[in-house]
């Protein structure tokens, strides 16, 4: 498992894996297959990957962890820059095919729509991750410094689901799922602080 | 790539206008058919085939398409998604059919929807509808004025406003099993937004019974108002005293007022209501007071604080 992990194989699979929602909505696009109101259903597929992909990304760590797989990490910068991929179409489509470049209007709802606050600070907070996701930036900032940089996720996924979340009208079932799974990622990392924190001081509980 | 896709969509989607015409000319045909059953209950007997007389409140705007008028809506009994209605509204049974009218008038009773219409000639109304969320269609509807439908029932001067409600049945609106709103679904309008020539009750869409999805056997339709005001599949009509409680506006009182009249001034805390995307449009297109209804309708609003009256 681990060698097949290790692989080229694995790597593409990954890849494939990222590119397959986006393939989908361009077939059903082609297909004219989106709807009668097609620019709104592509922003919100759009965003929804965006927000799975973030999700998927915020997994990596405690499935390494939790299944002794530490080669799952090395999918974690791709995932996550996939994820910004998907982020960033979804801003544009916003801006070009819903708004048509109405500045002025987009300013406002950027400063008036409390959901689309959230959402552009989420997007704006990603971007110094993906500008660090290069080997040559990791090496030039350091593990340390650039792990301690990309914690910025544990804030830009809970705005994500918040984003979504807000602009529910009624139903709010779907963006809570995604919530309650947010929190047992985020969740795990605190316990798990905790935990080292214990051993490192020495007073483990009594088992 | 994706982006000049769309354009291509938006083309296809608009119904060639020879369609239009033939399906007009057939409509034509089957007026002497609908006649013959019997004046205004073949609104609610006839299958297919309705023929509503023109009016001069429609708009010479192009309608949108069948397929886009009853595939794309808000129809919360039937789920939270706008193909939801469509899916989901086959199992809904609309016959037998029975409006319950109370409060202060002077024939409160329960009727048969036959007998609500009996008497009344079909016209047709293409109004555009604006919803709250941001889109907006042009519909050719039929129906009656609510107005001709209701005083029958003597409405006394206690009479200020009139509440509507939705059919509650959960075994047929898998939306109402849960509490997504809370059921059934309630509207209200003030006696003279009720009672104005421009607000109908409509049956039919498309010169056909009206849809499920749409608002089967019977809906209200206030074109200068919110598409959410327009409740749908009415089985109770009441005259009340008091400003009723409305659906929306007991879910979110901050984001829905009781007016809800189409406002592009007054934002909604989640959509601008400045610009509105007509379906099958591509670029926005700046939204209307009073959904361009503000020669017939700014006067009932005369004096009043339309920032406070949302």
């Amino acid at each position: 498992m681990d060698r097949v992990l290790r692989g080229r194989t694995a790597y593409i699979v990954v890849w494939l894996a990222c590119f397959a929602p986006i393939a989908w909505l361009a077939g059903r696009a082609f297909a004219g297959e989106l709807g009668v109101n097609p620019i709104e259903t592509l922003i919100r597929q759009l965003g929804v990957w965006g927000l799975r992909l973030l999700i998927v990304g915020l997994a990596i760590t405690p499935a390494a962890r939790l299944l002794r797989m530490p080669v799952l990490i090395r999918f974690r910068r791709t995932i996550g820059v996939f994820a910004f991929a998907y982020i960033l179409l979804h801003l544009l489509n916003y801006v070009v095919t819903d708004q048509w470049f109405d500045w002025a209007a987009i300013g406002k709802d950027i400063l008036k729509r409390p959901f689309i606050t959230v959402g552009m600070l989420a997007f704006v907070l990603l971007v110094p991750l993906v500008a660090t996701s290069t080997d040559r930036a990791l090496r030039r900032l350091g593990p340390l410094r650039w792990r301690r940089l990309h914690r910025l996720t544990y804030v830009i996924v809970p705005l994500g689901v918040l984003h979504y979340y807000m602009l529910v009208k009624a139903d709010h079932r779907p963006p809570l799922v995604y919530a309650a799974i947010v929190a047992v990622l985020l969740g795990w990392r605190l316990w798990e602080r905790a935990r080292k924190r214990r051993a490192a001081s020495g007073t483990a509980p009594a088992p | 790539m994706l982006i000049r896709h769309e354009g291509d969509l938006t083309e296809n989607d608009v119904t060639p206008k020879d369609v239009y015409l033939r399906r007009r000319a057939f409509m034509a045909g089957m007026a002497g058919a609908g006649l013959a059953m019997g004046g205004g209950a073949a609104a609610a007997d006839a299958a297919t085939g309705l023929k509503g007389v023109a009016s001069p409140y429609s708009t010479k705007e192009p309608p949108n398409t069948r397929e886009e008028i009853t595939g794309y809506n808000n129809f919360y009994e039937f789920g939270v998604d706008k193909d939801d209605p469509a899916r989901n509204a086959g199992s809904l049974t609309t016959r037998p059919w029975t409006i319950r009218i109370d409060g202060h008038c002077d024939r409160p009773g329960t009727y048969d929807l036959a007998d609500f219409l009996r008497g009344n000639k079909l016209q047709q109304r293409i109004y555009r509808l604006r919803c709250v969320e941001g889109w907006s269609m042009v519909i050719p509807w039929l129906g009656v004025p609510l107005a001709d439908l209701l005083k029958p029932y003597g409405p006394t001067s206690r009479a200020k406003y009139v509440a509507f409600e939705t059919l509650y049945r959960p075994e047929e609106m898998p939306g109402q099993r849960r509490p997504v709103l809370d059921w059934p679904y309630r509207e209200g309008l003030r006696i003279d937004e009720a009672m104005h020539p421009l607000t109908i009750m409509a049956v039919g869409l498309y010169g056909e019974t009206l849809p499920n999805q749409n608002g089967a056997p019977m809906r209200l339709v206030v074109p200068w108002k919110y598409g959410f005001k327009s409740i749908k599949s009415v089985v109770r009509i009441s005259f009340v005293e008091k400003q009723p409680r409305t659906a929306w506006n007991d879910s979110a009182p901050q984001e829905y007022g009781f007016y809800s009249n189409v406002n592009p001034e007054v934002d909604h805390p989640r959509w601008s209501q400045a610009t509105e995307r007509r379906i099958g449009e591509f670029r926005r297109r700046k939204t209307l007071m009073f959904n361009g209804y503000g020669e017939q309708v700014a006067a009932l609003y005369r004096g009043m604080d339309l920032k406070t009256f949302y």
